[in-house]
């Protein structure tokens, strides 16, 4: 059974308006409430000057990351199937298509970063929230295939509201299918790093994104395993003040570093450097 | 039409039968199917997670490492049991007595029945997600076979978390979805109501599994909790751990990357 098609050129999305979002000029930083024009906001890397960390499309996130013209993209053309036929899913593909200008939720590629090669694969926050289906998972697994044949380190960033349930007992799979591809990589003695972003949550945290040799996350995103909203159902009770972010998980010891979105080609960087060295 | 999203479907009647109370439960696999159960407590690190229980027991003349998923049948038990529902300690106590197993040259089962991980405020502050992570990879790459067997609910996450096995069976009445269908039922129409829909659509039957080659084997439920029931499982799960003890660790652990590989290779 086929679970991930080519994507086939000319997809035009059917009953799809272009999104306002694609011509807006301004928009308002949801922490400080302040008017940001967009062009500035995008000078500073989508950082406002209160710190809020607005979310980046995939593309951008490489544009921000690797050394110019380092980047080499790989399985553009991988893109998830309705073979389950799930209600409203076929149509939900080709408006992700259309808005995040993406195949599925994840770019990867050849790329260099300070100056050191490595496989790159960064989610795309604005295709079906970055959710995990056959083509993610096929490329995630691919990433560390490659990464582990050549000896090159992986540097990942995520985003995702986890498994994509619109694919089932596949999208679950792929779960494993990714932990096992990270485990060989692993074994094989090679550095894999995370980047942690707003929001990763659900079977993605509870896979390749918290198996990093080295988890860095950006200030104030969302992590965790379950929703705040199921959990808040269960307990009963209102969750503590910044419950699930960055800033938990690195006070209760699940992230390595707290690392702003300015700091990160330096500090991928430079961890990319001190594992190049052999002993 | 108000009526009639309250109906139930075959799939959703499944998923009834699956969380029915008056099933046997991991422990009572445990003790039909094996003998001498020596639990083992622990997770070495915060506490003893009792929705998880594992130990070693005997298999005829072989030892093996059982660990199952435990709902507890009485309320009390239930609730100590916490209806079934890990938290991260409870992971890493399959994680660790996992690592045993290899280490011993022990074959690993499985008994998987729960609606999920728990989504709770410790089970988020002890790493609920990185826990389950965890256990994904170091089961891919465990040197000694492992067989998981569904005897109820495969709740997504939690339940993938003791099944990256070289084989998965399901009971003809147990089911193994990514997300709950009220869960879904939710999300998609804003109605969790309409789970029975929902449920079809979610493919959870074991037939379903077995088409997809997310699960080897259902076993059927004729005299479910009975001896002659237990005998028969006894004896089918002795020879499927002979057959996977005969192999190499190398070939063992190499099947069973590709049997998750499968997954969306493509055209
Ligand atoms: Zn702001």
């Amino acid at each position: 059974m086929a679970f991930v098609a080519k994507n086939k050129p000319n997809d035009v999305p059917r009953q799809v308006k272009k999104p306002a979002a694609a011509t807006e000029t301004e928009r308002v930083c949801p922490r400080c409430k302040s008017k940001l024009d967009v062009g500035k906001l995008w000078e500073n890397r989508n950082v406002c000057s209160c710190g809020y960390h607005f979310k980046l499309k995939a593309r951008d996130r490489v544009a921000l990351t690797v050394d110019v013209d380092s980047f080499e993209p790989l399985w553009e053309d991988i893109t998830s199937v309705d073979v389950l036929e799930f209600p409203g899913y076929e149509n939900k593909l080709e408006l992700s298509r259309y808005v995040a200008g993406e195949a599925d939720a994840v770019v990867c590629g050849r790329a260099k970063i300070s100056g050191r090669p490595c496989i790159l694969f960064a989610m795309d926050p604005f295709f079906m929230m970055g959710s995990m289906g056959a083509a993610v998972g096929e490329k995630i697994t691919r990433a560390f295939e490659l990464a582990t044949e050549e000896g090159l380190p992986v540097v990942g960033f995520t985003v995702s509201g986890g498994a994509r349930m619109q694919e089932g007992l596949i999208s679950l799979m792929q779960m494993a299918k990714t932990s096992a591809a990270v485990q060989r990589h692993s074994a094989a003695g090679l550095l894999y790093l995370t980047v942690l972003t707003n929001p990763t949550t659900g079977g993605v945290t509870a896979s390749f994104a918290m198996l990093g040799d080295v988890i860095f996350a950006e200030p104030g995103a969302t992590v965790g395993f379950a929703g705040a909203r199921v959990i808040e159902q269960t307990v009963g009770k209102k969750l503590p003040q910044g419950f699930q972010t960055a800033e938990f998980l690195l006070a209760h010891g699940f992230a390595d570093a707290i690392v702003p979105r300015d700091e990160q080609r330096w500090a991928i960087g430079n961890m990319l450097k001190l594992h190049a060295v052999s002993a | 039409m108000a009526k009639a999203k309250n109906k139930s479907t075959p799939a959703y009647d499944r998923v009834r039968a699956a969380r029915g109370g008056k099933r046997p439960t991991g422990l009572d696999y445990v003790k039909g199917v094996f003998s001498d159960f020596f639990e083992l407590h622990g997770d070495r690190a915060f506490s003893d997670d009792a929705a998880v229980a594992g130990g070693i027991a005997w298999l005829y003349d072989k030892p093996v490492t059982v660990i199952a998923l435990e709902k507890g049948h009485s309320t009390k038990e239930r609730s100590k049991r916490n209806f079934g529902s890990p938290h991260p300690e409870g992971y890493r106590k399959a994680l660790r007595l996992m690592k045993q197993a290899e280490k011993f040259h022990r074959p690993v089962v499985c008994f998987v029945d729960t609606a999920g991980a728990y989504p709770g405020v410790g089970a988020e502050e002890r790493g609920q997600g990185a826990a389950i992570a965890e256990n994904l990879l170091a089961l891919s790459g465990l040197r000694t076979p492992v067989l998981s067997i569904f005897i109820g609910e495969g709740g997504s996450g939690g339940a993938l978390a003791l099944s990256v096995a070289d084989e998965v069976w399901m009971l003809e009445n147990a089911v193994y979805s990514v997300i709950s269908p009220e869960g879904c039922a939710s999300i998609l129409w804003k109605d969790a109501s309409k789970a029975p829909e929902a449920a079809a659509f979610l493919r959870l039957q074991a037939q379903d599994a077995l088409e997809m080659g997310v699960c080897d084997r259902i076993l059927p439920e004729k005299g479910l909790g009975s001896r002659a029931f237990y005998r028969d499982l006894s004896r089918l799960i002795y020879d499927k751990l002979t057959e996977l003890s005969a192999l190499d660790a190398e070939a063992l652990v190499g099947a069973r990357y590709a049997r998750f590989r499968q997954f969306g290779t493509g055209a």
